[in-house]
């Protein structure tokens, strides 16, 4: 094997400007073949046939926010603690304390939105 | 524009095989046709039907049908078009990219079917666009679809890309929706009304038979 560490990754070099490759090529083509009409009903927004009524740029609470950062404290926490829960008996005591730490962390987390009372919702 | 079909046959027995820039492009072009996901009445069920497995329109190419305007090539209008959908649907017509074919499925998209005289449909959606091709029957049977599709590929393929390609220029206005119904009630580039009723079959001059014994 006198492939070097380099080499190997020359497929993987030629696998992207092949798939560069086909993605650009027809969008290149159909710029030269199609015909260009445009106008201002074909130009406006799709919403499934009907008038775009109002703005778009509409404005939401921040405490959406906040909810969603929280809700992500929880989601991350349960992502780390099911893995955890298949092994944890191989492991032992220590991985019962460092687990207990992480949540412990984020348990701080939790009372510091509690006690800035991001949890009232007004 | 084409290849001479005697030449063509004859070459094709030696392993020589000609073809046009317009027959290799029609040829793509009437095999990819990608139909508009969008049905108004009972005639989408049977264009559901065509679209699965049984009747499978993949084997024409059409399989795809496109949730967006902007990646569809054909308009199936499948079903009775209410004058409340009629500016949807031309504003969905609109918004497809050229160059783009319709066709009328069934007798409500094309003359307001059993509900032609219901206050509130529409009497044929070629009143306000262009339509390619007309399939009869209340719904068509999916084979009746598939012939419709056939007949769009023929229709493409008797066509120069170029000619295509150049097709009419602009958009065709977009009816508004009132109390008094669709307002204007036609667009005249596409439809004008039968000077005749077409139920007044009786009073077309016919042509009279000629007596017997007179010299014709």
């Amino acid at each position: 094997m006198a492939q070097t560490y380099a080499q190997q990754y020359l497929f993987i070099g030629l696998l992207t400007l092949v798939a560069v490759f086909l993605a650009a090529f027809p969008l290149i083509l159909s710029r030269f073949v199609h015909p260009k009409k445009p106008g201002p009903t074909k130009q406006a927004a799709y919403e499934c046939g009907l008038e775009s009524r109002g703005d778009s740029w509409t404005q939401f609470r921040v405490q959406y926010y906040v909810y969603a950062l929280l809700f992500v404290v929880f989601d991350v926490e349960v992502l780390f603690i099911f893995p955890w829960a298949v092994t944890w008996r191989e492991f032992g005591v220590v991985a019962l304390w460092e687990m207990a730490l992480f949540v412990g962390i984020l348990g701080v987390a939790l009372a510091y939105a509690w006690a800035k009372g991001l949890l009232e919702w007004e | 524009m084409a290849v001479d079909e005697g030449l063509r046959s004859e070459l094709q027995k030696q392993g020589v095989y000609v073809t046009t820039w317009d027959q290799l492009v029609n040829w793509g072009r009437s095999n990819s046709i990608w139909p508009l996901q969008f049905g108004l009445a009972c005639c989408a069920i049977e264009m559901i039907s065509t679209a699965a497995s049984r009747y499978d329109i993949a084997r024409f190419g059409s399989e795809i049908f496109r949730a967006s305007p902007r990646q569809a090539d054909l308009m199936i209008v499948a079903g009775t078009v209410t004058k409340k959908m009629t500016p949807q649907v031309v504003r969905l017509y609109n918004q497809m990219a050229d160059p783009k074919y319709v066709i009328s499925m069934g007798a409500c998209a094309t003359s307001g079917g059993p509900f032609h005289t219901g206050y509130n449909v529409l009497k044929g959606i070629d009143r306000y666009i262009p339509v390619d091709v007309y399939i009869p029957g209340c719904p068509p049977t999916p084979q009746a679809l598939l012939e419709g599709l056939m007949k769009l590929q023929e229709r493409i393929k008797s066509r120069g890309f170029g000619a295509a390609m150049a097709d009419r220029q602009g958009e065709y206005p977009v009816p508004a929706f009132g109390e008094t119904g669709l307002k204007p009630k036609y667009n005249p580039e596409v439809w004008q009304p039968p000077t005749q009723h077409p139920f007044d079959y009786q009073r077309v001059p016919q042509p009279k038979p000629a007596a017997p014994g007179t010299p014709a």
